[in-house]
């Protein structure tokens, strides 16, 4: 039987808690807006990139504890990685939720994995990679997850 | 005779299953009710033994799927206390029927500059029908406040009239909040003003008895699929000078009476607004759901369904941090809460792990968690199938939030 503990684990209870990169930047130039239908969920990401790579970061919106987490989580890894590193990033990530390999080197991101077990919950926690990959396409239209 | 429980249940084949490895709860009957034994043999007869189409050809499956489909219409009048069946629409739901009262209304009763009066609390399929004909004709919709414990500001909803107000539509009962609106008040407010009125009867029609000749009302809406019976068919009911003077929704075969490419004549109604094959095995079915509902008599639903809400509320008013949404005198077993730093839609998946199904997010009723300041809520309804059980169990489910969450 799935364990619902394995998708609650306690890093993410602590991210969604207390987010890490919580907020708006005053200085930003790329941004887009998430939204997930299902529930409602609304992210808006603020990104500063400077020559390739993500100096800053920022979300700020209301979502359940896994959305929240996972910004928190993105936010803190792809901060000082390259547009193309956190796109790959992504794919990996993507990977893990939706494939059956166990995760390997994705550090802190991999707290969601057991969030693939609950497949009506994938989105909650994709829908900030998807807002970012939005973001960094220029795509400035709201995105969803469908 | 007292309600028998386990004999109702067992009426319900789909109540007996596991979910996450536990016995299914099953608390989200406001979104789709589950189907009693009678209302699947019903549909499943259709297919074995009846299948054919209506008022097509003198041939012997016709005639019976035709009588059949008659008697449906005959026993829905019934239902909602109507003595012409011509004037029971089989829709494909609640939305359908409203979509089709707006468009008739849209035709031949609206003009630039008209008001409608819709409530807070509206459902968005008593929302977005009005949104889209206000904005083709240029109407503006007027909206009746709702009171923090959730009930309708009547006083505000009738200070809305004006000379300029066309129609008033509202719900029977809140989908979000579980109260129930005191239509009869309202209609009859309306009716003085000489303004026709349409109920949104979805959350209401399976809780309530109704006699809609009696409350007066212009237009009665419901959905089968939340009434025990099947999805896709739904009921409006409207008074017959409506049905005469609007034009068709719909054009197609079964709603006319002669077509020629230079003049078409259009049946009367019912037909006129049922173009095409209707959904016959749905209206069947909806009869037996109706007659299911009528063997067990509001009388027993009402007792019973009040007695497991107020236990519920009961077992949850000791637990901190858990805020009960909706909490008006005249409720049906509807539970909106929220859990302090807690998502609905987190609360839904833990509470799913213990094979409890609830209802979490907007709850089709946007305006309305903007008006109680929450982007969602969940919600658990209780049908005459559910048990002190499990509720029990239920809040047990609480418990757990508590702990995953570190509350």
């Amino acid at each position: 039987m799935n364990d619902i503990l394995d998708m609650y684990q306690e890093l993410i209870i602590d991210h969604s808690r207390s987010p890490k990169n919580f907020g708006e930047l005053l200085v930003k130039s790329h941004y887009a807006r998430g939204h997930n239908q299902l529930c409602g969920d609304i992210i808006d990401l603020d990104i500063l990139i400077n020559e390739g790579t993500i100096v800053n970061v920022a979300f700020s919106g209301d979502g359940c504890a896994i959305s929240k987490a996972s910004a928190s989580l993105m936010t803190d890894s792809i901060k000082g990685k390259t547009v193309k590193e956190a796109s790959e990033l992504f794919d990996a990530f993507h990977k893990m939720l939706t494939g059956k390999e166990p995760a390997m080197g994705l550090g802190k991101l991999e707290s969601l994995q057991g969030v693939r077990q609950f497949p009506v919950r994938v989105k909650c926690a994709t829908l900030c990679w998807h807002t970012l990959s939005a973001a960094l396409t220029k795509n400035t239209d709201q995105v969803t997850t469908e | 005779m007292p309600f028998d429980i386990e004999k109702v249940r067992k009426d319900f084949p789909c109540l007996a299953q596991r979910v996450s490895d536990r016995p299914l709860i099953y608390f989200d009957s406001a979104a789709t009710a589950h189907k009693p034994q009678g209302v699947i043999d019903e549909v499943k007869e259709f297919y074995e033994k009846f299948t054919s189409n209506v008022h097509r050809g003198a041939h012997h499956l016709s005639e019976i799927a035709t009588s059949k489909y008659h008697e449906a219409r005959a026993y829905v009048a019934k239902f909602l206390g109507v003595d012409d069946d011509a004037q029971i629409i089989f829709t494909r739901g609640t939305t359908e029927a409203i979509n089709l009262v707006a468009h008739g209304l849209g035709k031949i009763h609206f003009r630039p500059g008209d008001e409608i009066i819709l409530t807070e609390m509206e459902h968005h399929a008593n929302i977005v029908p009005w949104y889209l004909l206000a904005k083709e004709k240029q109407l503006v919709i007027k909206v009746a406040p709702v009171a923090d414990d959730g009930s309708l500001d009547v006083l505000a909803f009738k200070a809305l009239f004006n000379e300029k107000t066309k129609l008033a539509a509202f719900a029977h009962v809140s989908n979000a909040l579980g109260t129930i609106n005191p239509v009869k008040e309202m209609v009859a407010f309306a009716k003085d003003a000489q303004v026709p009125t349409l109920i949104d009867g979805a959350q209401g029609v399976h809780h309530l008895p109704i006699d809609v000749q009696e409350l007066g009302t212009d237009f009665y809406c419901f959905s089968g699929h939340k009434a025990y019976g099947p999805s896709g068919i739904g009921v409006l009911f409207a008074k017959k000078p409506w049905l005469d003077r609007f034009p068709p929704y719909q054009g197609g075969g079964d709603m006319i009476e002669s077509v020629a490419f230079d003049h078409i004549n259009f049946a009367a109604p019912p037909c006129k607004f049922e173009a095409g094959t209707p959904n016959i095995e749905g209206a069947l079915g909806l009869k037996k759901a109706l007659e299911y509902i009528d063997h067990i008599g509001f009388a027993k639903i009402h007792e019973y369904e009040k007695s497991l809400y107020d236990y519920a509320v009961h077992r949850l008013n000791g637990l901190k941090k858990v805020n009960i949404i909706g909490t008006a005198k005249d409720k049906v077993s509807l539970l909106s809460f929220t859990i302090d730093g807690v998502h609905p839609h987190d609360v839904s998946s833990i509470f799913n792990h213990y094979g409890i199904a609830i209802r979490a997010g907007h709850l089709c009723a946007q305006p309305l968690m903007k008006r109680f300041g929450v982007s969602a809520l969940s919600r658990a309804s209780f049908a005459f199938y559910n048990t002190y059980d499990e509720i029990d169990h239920f809040v047990a489910a609480f418990k757990r939030v508590f702990e995953v969450f570190k509350l």
